[in-house]
């Protein structure tokens, strides 16, 4: 393997998801949050919910866009950068992907028009479902991605099949019904409408320090600080289930981002703060709870949790079943009817990902002495301080958007949002909070996961297309130069519509046809 | 596990080969005039009222429309994840060509009507056109790629290994397969625009239909003929077994020329899908002359579905021969998903797809009638 090739591809996937993310949860947030403003019009029948819907509609439309448009990258990359992986487990991991597109993108991408263009096209109610479908949509989009997400970090119901040179499903229930998946499910989903909250909160917050469209903001802020209160409290005590199940399936990487080097007589502590140093395995300074950890993680006072040294340790067996299940793999390639073989395969497999940890010392791996062992072992430790500090970072705003929720709900009930400036200013500042707390979730979940694209099954290195060094360096800098001009275009835009504001009209009964949207000389415009 | 499946993996496996024609012709048949359109779009319209008109026929549906190319490569990730890795690894500077067309269109469509300026919006209908051109064309380059074979080869391990370059991908024959694919889609998508708007845009868009659908008719018999007479075809020298393990290492081929057209020897019905091509191009021809919008619009389809139709039978039972390692090529016996996925994705599909038809169906039903000034001013969302 190119090993060069292998950073500029794994560079490449994480700049293009990384970005892909900055869009989808502003998706997920905002479409619940304009099908509630919409139902609010449909029973009440006042315009002024309508006109709300109306205008966080447009905002939504210029983030769709950009969410569209990374989202194709992020189905195509696997089979263009990753195409050992998408051979090795594409019999799995490929259903969930054609099942987001079956039973949610569909959704989503054929109503988002008539939300759009189907307002005087439809009854209220007609576009209403509408409106609630796009959200549907776009929420079960994310549940299929994260249940191919959560096989990546536990993957369940699936066997190597020799003869096809790949793993193949065998339970898909269990890949369905994955846990890790489930609770990767709602906690993204959660983030999600968090972030969707923030945006509404800091937009109508500038509003009212402008001193502009008062009414609209308020009531935007009363429906967004409700909404938010319940998506951060679920974000975190479902992030802390999703805690629990880490520790279940995936103890490296609970271990890394907890910097605890050696198993601790359980229950564990937790450190607050920690100078991890990988290169001496322990920390040069930490502020540690007792017991906290222990508690979370395993929720009992007696089950130990093993530390990072601990775990390479227990690699080294791994590795050496790993090896014995290649050569056995081998044989049987050579003579596919070997029985011999084949049951020494059926016992070992399982470990087989963790004698491929060898390839990238030698290629030869049977013959794979200690030293090789001992550092494909170490190879299996993640980035330490980056699993460490973005883990707290999470956390910390995680805590804070509740908190945060909390103040502007009990400010909102009691009618009071927006007495005082300073809060204003707060909400406004706290604006690109969620996009900090989500991309360091991810970098969390999916650097935490290496060196496995599959954990336990398939090492990333080994998962990659055999491009050359200039597929990467062009389409690396295609990326980045698409992306960041797309972004500048795209927060102008945004900018100015939230300048240009709501409407203050109606612009489907008072307004003759064509009046106030086909531009006209300024002389002619109506005096309003 | 694999016994819960009541069909035989042959059959299940024929059925995706069919479904992913199915995907793939949806694919063309739907998003191929909003490509179409976006190519047409500075020469149809050339004022702003005029250009805004074409954009918002495509406006309120584009986005449906793109999820059947996401559908497209889900499906073959999941029916054939062999073929999803091999081609769009090989073909990994063309899939970037395709997918800067793919990121700027969406964009474009949102945000041209954002700003009024004319030198902001001339840009983005370049990028429209843009990005209806490119991947028009280079999709059809890349079908053009596989009847020739593309350079791959496997190890042991069923790791690829690709000898080639984005430049090799540009062969004449296959230049004229892409040429085939661009005249077909502008033919389509011109024969919308005769539906969907009136005055000077349908004008222009019949007279661009009619060379377009001309141009798809002359290109697809040169086509036809290089294929015969011009390059070699793939076939199977040994006996694979159609309930056999995925593994394309199993078995023998060789190339001989003109043996792309053997299938329809063997299955004379096979003749179907070339003659539905050249006779949805020639009635598009003939109802652009005679004005008649939706029979030009359904035949103009119908040549799409003929046409694909072709490449695919005549690949059969290949999906993706390799010009260097015969041997390796991928056929729909050796390349698929397993007989629990291929089943599992089945029913998923025998659910979803009827009702993503019906809502589809519902979207334009909502939509239908022309897109004038008028309607267009009614909606401050219209871009």
């Amino acid at each position: 393997m190119d090993m060069d090739v292998v950073t500029l591809s794994r560079l490449q996937f994480a700049a293009t998801a990384m970005y892909h993310f900055l869009f989808v949860p502003l998706t997920l947030g905002l479409s619940f949050l304009m099908a509630i403003m919409e139902s609010v019009y449909v029973m009440t029948g006042r315009e002024i919910w309508r006109r709300m819907t109306l205008f966080w509609g447009t905002c939504f439309g210029i983030n769709f866009a950009m969410g569209v448009a990374t989202g194709v990258v992020m189905e195509f990359q696997f089979g263009m950068n990753w195409s050992y992986y998408s051979h090795y487990v594409g019999d799995i991991f490929g259903a969930p992907l054609a099942l987001e597109g079956l039973m949610a993108f569909f959704l989503e991408a054929s109503f988002i028009g008539l939300f759009f263009f189907g307002w005087d096209r439809m009854s209220k109610v007609g576009h209403l479902v509408v409106t609630w479908l796009v959200a549907f949509g776009a929420n079960f989009s994310a549940l299929w991605i994260l249940i191919a997400n959560g096989w990546m970090q536990h993957p369940v119901g699936a066997v190597f099949n020799p003869d096809t040179m790949r793993m193949e499903v065998t339970d898909f229930m269990a890949v369905i019904f994955n846990p890790v998946a489930q609770a990767k499910f709602v906690h993204t989903v959660s983030a999600g409408y968090v972030t969707g909250a923030m945006f509404v909160m800091a937009v109508s917050s500038w509003y009212l320090l402008r001193g502009r469209h008062q009414e609209f903001a308020k009531r935007s802020m009363a429906v967004a600080a409700s909404f938010g209160l319940a998506a951060a409290l679920s974000v975190v005590v479902l992030g802390d289930e999703s805690g629990y199940v880490t520790t279940e399936n995936q103890k490296m990487k609970i271990a890394g981002m907890e910097a605890m080097w050696h198993t601790e007589p359980a229950p564990a502590a937790i450190n607050v703060i920690a100078f991890p140093n990988m290169e001496k395995q322990e920390n040069s300074f930490a502020i540690s709870i007792p017991y906290l950890l222990g508690i979370i993680g395993t929720r009992s006072l007696t089950t130990e949790l093993p530390g990072i040294v601990n775990l390479v340790d227990s690699a080294h067996g791994k590795i050496r079943d790993g090896i014995t299940a290649y050569s056995a793999l081998q044989k049987i390639r050579a003579n596919p009817a070997d029985a011999e073989a084949r049951a020494v395969f059926d016992e070992k497999w399982p470990n087989l990902g963790y004698g491929l940890l060898v390839k990238q010392i030698r290629t030869d791996i049977e013959n794979a002495t200690p030293e090789d062992i001992a550092k494909a072992a170490n190879s299996t430790i993640p980035n330490v301080p980056v699993l460490f500090w973005s883990f707290r970072v999470m956390v910390g705003l995680g805590l804070y958007f509740i908190a945060f929720f909390a103040a502007a709900f009990w400010l909102a009930s009691r009618h009071q949002l927006g007495e005082k400036r300073w809060t204003l200013w707060v909400a406004l500042f706290s604006l690109p909070l969620p996009w900090v707390a989500i991309e360091s979730g991810w970098l969390l979940a999916e650097y935490g996961r290496q060196p496995w694209a599959i954990e336990g099954v398939l090492p990333t290195f080994y998962a990659a297309s055999g491009l050359t060094l200039w597929d990467l360096v062009i389409s690396l800098a295609i990326f980045l130069i698409l992306y960041s001009v797309l972004a500048v275009i795209e927060v102008f835009l945004m900018l100015k519509a939230i300048k240009k504001g709501p409407l203050d009209h109606n612009p489907f009964e008072t307004a003759p046809a064509g009046a106030d949207v086909l531009p006209k000389p300024a002389t002619a415009a109506p005096k309003l | 596990m694999h016994d819960i499946v009541p069909i035989d993996y042959e059959t299940l496996r024929l059925i995706w080969w069919l479904l992913l024609g199915v995907l793939l012709i949806g694919f063309a048949v739907m998003d191929g005039f909003d490509l179409g359109i976006g190519a047409l779009l500075p020469f149809v319209a050339k004022t702003d009222e005029e250009r805004r008109i074409v954009i918002n026929v495509v406006g309120p549906v584009w986005e449906g429309n793109q999820v059947w190319l996401i559908l497209g490569g889900g499906a073959i990730f999941a029916a054939f994840p062999l073929l999803y890795a091999v081609s769009f690894s090989g073909l990994y500077l063309a899939m970037m060509v395709i997918l800067i067309a793919l990121i700027v269109r969406p964009v474009g469509f949102k945000y041209r009507s954002k700003i009024g300026d004319p030198g902001w919006r001339s840009k983005w209908d370049m990028v429209l056109c843009f990005a209806g051109v490119v991947p028009s064309l280079i999709l059809g380059v890349a079908v053009g790629n596989v009847l020739l074979g593309l350079p791959f080869e496997f190890d042991d391990t069923l790791r690829t290994f690709y000898r080639g370059n984005f430049f090799q991908l540009l062969t004449p024959f296959a230049l004229v397969a892409g040429l085939v694919s661009l005249s077909m889609l502008i033919m389509h998508g011109a024969a919308l625009l005769t539906w969907k708007t009136s005055g000077p845009i349908a004008d222009r868009a019949r007279t661009y239909g009619r060379w377009a659908a001309l141009a798809a008719i002359v290109l697809f018999a040169l086509a036809g003929v290089w294929v015969a007479y011009g390059i070699g075809g793939h076939v199977l020298t040994s006996v694979i077994d159609p309930n056999g393990p995925s593994n394309p290492l199993g078995k023998t081929a060789t190339v001989t020329t003109g043996a792309w057209l053997s299938n329809y020897k063997t299955y004379p019905w096979m003749m179907a899908a070339p003659i539905l091509g050249f006779a949805g191009a020639v009635l598009a021809l003939v109802g652009f002359t005679v004005r008649k919008p939706a029979l030009t619009f359904i035949t103009s389809g119908v040549a799409i579905f003929g046409i694909i139709s072709t490449a695919g039978v005549s690949l059969f039972p290949f999906l993706l021969p390799s010009s260097i390692s015969p041997n390796a090529g991928l056929t729909l016996w050796d390349a698929s998903s397993s007989k629990l996925t291929l089943w599992v994705m089945l029913l998923s599909t025998a659910f979803f797809l009827p009702i993503i038809l019906l809502y589809t169906a519902f979207v334009y039903r909502v939509m239908r009638g022309k897109v004038t000034s008028d309607s267009m001013g009614k909606n401050p969302n219209a871009y």
